[in-house]
């Protein structure tokens, strides 16, 4: 499907954009040959999210769409941003790039995009190596940057209408103003950009890059210094973008934000990828169960025969907190329980939890430090 | 080439000129029609013709080409330096445009203003001198020449420069003293001869002479030499303007 029928073909009738949006996506479904749709036997692990997609959407994010290879970079200074960085992104998927401040986030997705030359390495958009095809790969990509860089003179329309222009498509109007309308700026669009709140800055910004229609959208850090509604509302386009087949690539400080959104999760730590998996494979692989028993009377010490279970007691001596590895294959949780009845240690409640992609995220960034 | 990117690049410059039409186009309108009403009219009757041409008409190249200049190197700075001063300079580097696209968009709409500011100071002049134009077609080639020549050269200063006062350096510091001292309010020949030997080392001296003789037929230089040494600034320029672009120069770390 073209970009123009992403948006400008659905955009009748529909008065929410994800509705319009998710419309659109289901017609696309609709029109895949038989063979895609089923996937007997696939081997191939399909994130949460795509449960709820059209079999298409599934084939796509198969599909590898931009693929860096061996990438590092050294800056002017000497300080090597990137070491040696491969990556495969797939085809309509949300991946989350997290890391710490001068982790290289901002340097790899800089290079994808053409702001930062690399030093060594390849990264191929679509197909398109980025240096020497550079006009097909680039044309593919939209970028919403960190800072909220704007000519704070122009008007919104005349600054979206540029981006577009910049990116060799024809003036759409209409594309425009729906961009617009979606991202509730069509009421400003005759107002210069210095008259816009922060927020609105950044909606703009999310327009300018999706002004020529790109596959791919690069969102670095795009919630950041936002408030909670609007962080919000960037989810929920966000995931309205990728139900119209637009890969997203962002970075985020906030783990509970990739957390929310990502089908994938790439962590970066001093210039070096350490980690790439599906967010709850993730979870699944990295995160700590904990198991808390409220007894029924207070205990003032563990009975030896619990040492082995390295069993926390709370200061009160009212619960009994027990850590297993999730993935694991037995938890351990039967013997315990058998082990404190024997012991005449009566619990009353007990609840479980898991870790939380923040606390992965922290011991992963510690472990490689 | 990607023509829509350049089309928008130029129609976005062009936009902010008629956004800025009171500091782009009616402030050098006003600063040379003083230099006309001063000495043009007031001083300007005191003085001899200069080369059988009366002193107000013979200042009218001059006082062209020395806004020509300064207008077609601000403007191409400013146009380039701001984005990089607002940070949105990431949406050119990341756009499907060549830099060679980039720069023609930049220098052609920065020439488009100087040359129509041109054309506008000629008309203004018109109002207070009588003027005559013995050679319309190599007026306009040297107008235009000098235009695209000087807003390269503004395209370079506005790479260079990292903040706002180097911007100003070179047009205050340089431009507009070469101009001054390159003949446009007198004939070189009017100096003494020593000072009409280093004058011959200033590089506005051949542009103005070279365009005044468009007008009266009269020059300081040889007309072949002036156009020859346009033809070179505009070499040495582009040559500049290659290598920024092939090193990454100030744009690409």
């Amino acid at each position: 499907m073209s970009a123009p029928e992403k948006y400008g073909a659905f955009r009748a009738n529909s008065p929410k954009p994800l509705q319009r949006l998710t419309t659109c996506f289901t017609l696309k479904a609709a029109r895949a040959p038989e063979s895609t749709r089923a996937l007997p036997g696939s081997m191939v692990r399909i994130p949460d999210i795509a449960n709820k997609r059209p079999l298409s959407a599934i084939v796509a994010l198969m599909q590898t769409i931009i693929s860096v290879s061996e990438l590092s970079k050294t800056y002017a200074s000497g300080f090597q941003a990137l070491k040696s960085v491969s990556l495969d992104i797939r085809r309509g998927e949300i991946f989350a790039l997290l890391g710490p401040n001068g982790a290289g986030k901002t340097t790899l997705i800089s290079i994808i995009c053409g702001i930062v030359k690399a030093s060594t390495g390849t990264v191929r958009v679509d197909g398109h190596d980025i240096v020497a095809d550079y006009r097909a790969a680039r044309a593919r990509i939209g970028l919403v940057p960190q800072e909220l860089t704007t000519d704070a003179f122009e008007s919104v329309w005349a600054t979206v209408s540029f981006s577009r222009g910049l990116f060799g498509k024809r003036a759409n109007p209409d594309y425009i103003e729906q961009v617009l309308r979606d991202l509730s700026l069509w009421d400003k669009k005759d107002s210069k950009i210095l008259t816009l709140s922060g927020g609105m800055k950044r909606r703009l910004l999310i327009a300018k890059a999706l002004s020529h229609e790109p596959e791919i959208l690069f969102l670095d850090e795009p919630t950041a210094g936002v408030d909670v509604n609007l962080r919000r509302d960037m989810w929920q386009l966000v995931r309205s973008l990728q139900a119209t087949g637009v890969t997203i690539i962002l970075t985020t400080h906030y783990i509970d934000e990739a957390e929310e959104m990502a089908d994938r999760i790439g962590v970066i730590s001093k210039g070096e990828l350490i980690l790439v998996d599906d967010k709850s494979e993730l979870m699944r692989k990295l995160g700590k169960k904990q198991m808390t028993l409220q007894l029924q009377t207070a205990l003032d010490h563990l009975p030896p025969a619990l040492n082995a279970y390295q069993l926390d007691l709370s200061s009160d001596g009212s619960e009994l907190t027990y850590t297993y590895e999730a993935q694991g294959e037995r938890s351990g949780i039967i013997a315990l329980l058998k082990d404190l009845s024997d012991a005449g240690i009566v619990f009353k409640d007990l609840h479980t939890t898991q870790s939380s992609l923040e606390e992965i995220f922290v011991s992963l960034v510690k472990d490689a430090t | 080439m990607n023509l829509p990117a350049m089309r928008a690049i130029y129609l976005f410059e062009m936009a902010r000129t008629r956004r800025t039409l009171l500091q782009s186009v009616v402030s050098p309108v006003i600063s040379t029609s003083l230099y006309f009403v001063v000495f043009g009219a007031a001083i300007g009757s005191r003085i001899a013709e200069v080369d059988g041409i009366s002193y107000g008409a013979f200042i009218v190249p001059g006082l062209i080409m020395l806004s020509l200049l300064t207008q077609s190197v601000s403007n191409a700075s400013f146009g380039i330096y701001f984005p990089r001063f607002t940070g949105t300079i990431y949406e050119l580097l990341s756009a499907p445009i060549s830099y060679l696209e980039i720069a023609a968009s930049y220098v052609g709409a920065a020439a488009t203003k100087s040359l129509v500011l041109g054309l506008i100071i000629l008309a203004t002049a018109g109002l207070f001198v009588p003027i005559q134009v013995a050679h319309p077609f190599w007026m306009l080639l040297f107008l235009v020449l000098t235009a695209v020549t000087f807003s390269l050269f503004g395209f370079i200063i506005g790479i260079w420069a990292d903040n706002f006062e180097k911007l100003q350096l070179v047009p205050l510091l340089i431009i507009t003293p070469l101009t001054f001292l390159g003949g446009s309010f007198y004939s070189i020949s009017m100096l003494p001869p020593i000072w009409q030997t280093i004058t011959l080392f200033n590089p506005v001296v051949y542009l103005v002479s070279g365009f005044r003789w468009s007008f009266y037929d009269v020059a300081d230089v040889g007309v072949g030499i002036s156009l020859a040494m346009t033809v070179v600034f505009l070499a040495i320029f582009l040559a500049i303007v290659a290598w920024i672009f092939k090193t990454g120069y100030r744009l690409k770390t």
